[in-house]
């Protein structure tokens, strides 16, 4: 199952990575877009025009507080891409399992050798 | 509670072209490397629940290569192959990995054997071309992921007639 390539979802939107970093700065907590200028040193335009793809993909809510707008993130719009690599990570894991009996059986191997090396 | 289990592997994606992948093992690394080298014995673990490995060749030494043929679940054969670049005995491996189905997308996977207290931590960080690639790895895992659910749903199924 291939996943949509509209340039509207979640996918898309953390794929350019100052997108990332914005997110990253989100995730400890809000912050008006004036922080967000200053920790990433971008132009204010362009947070903003970030802000707004977050935004419609749901990664990013806002509210008004006082004369400033707070951004904060919204972790279940990244459950898509959780889903995505875990399958990922499962076969891997299966691959694993195999590995630990692998590795059982060679502990086992070379303690016998120990023992017949004295 | 048994001592074999040691988790389950970790996936991150650091940037967007790279997958990295962690796991622990209970053994030092010394073993755990020797089951990634050794051809008898990355023929009993490497095709996981994907499949049986019917091919494994490993000349290991830089510049030396590796292959393996894994006959899937659904009748059909994959073939990896690669390169080695690096190889750090019981330390790391450097090597090239391609999917022979998509031979223009070759991958650089460093892999690197950590021992602490018997234990051993294994890091496997691939880079892909493009991000493109990278995702369609990802996705190829989730195709056959889903796969496996079927055939165990069709093993079901059967067992009910």
């Amino acid at each position: 199952m291939a996943r949509a390539a509209t340039t509207a979802d979640a996918f898309n939107a953390v794929a350019e990575p100052r997108r990332r970093e914005i997110l990253d700065a989100l995730a400890g907590g809000e912050r008006p877009v004036n922080d967000l200028v200053a920790q990433l040193r971008l132009a204010q335009p362009l947070v903003s025009k970030h802000l707004r793809v977050l935004r419609q993909v749901g990664l990013v809510g806002v509210r008004d507080h006082g004369r400033q707008r707070l951004y904060r993130l919204d972790g279940r719009a990244l459950k898509p891409i959780h889903d995505w690599v875990k399958n990922y990570e499962r076969s891997w894991s299966q691959r694993f399992d195999r590995l630990d009996v692998v590795l059982e059986e060679l502990k086992k191997t070379k303690e016998e050798n120990d023992g017949d090396d004295e | 509670m048994a001592m074999t289990s040691s988790g389950t592997a970790v996936v991150t994606l650091p940037t967007d072209r790279q997958i990295l992948i962690t796991r622990a093992f209970e053994a030092p690394r010394r073993l755990v490397y020797k089951a990634y080298t050794t051809p008898e014995l990355i023929k009993r673990w490497w095709g996981g629940e994907r499949g049986v490995v019917t091919l494994a060749e490993v000349d290991l030494r830089v510049g030396g290569g590796w292959r393996y043929v894994l006959t899937a679940n659904g009748g059909f054969e994959v073939a990896f192959r690669g390169e080695f670049r690096v190889i750090v005995p019981n330390a790391r491996i450097v090597s090239t990995e391609i999917f022979e189905g998509m031979p223009e997308a070759e991958a650089v996977s460093t892999i690197t054997f950590d021992e602490e207290n018997g234990r051993t931590m294994l890091t496997n960080l691939s880079e892909y071309p493009s991000k493109e690639i990278r995702d369609t790895v990802i996705n190829s895992g989730m195709e056959s992921g889903m796969q496996e659910s079927m055939d165990h749903l069709e093993q079901v199924a059967v067992s009910l007639r």
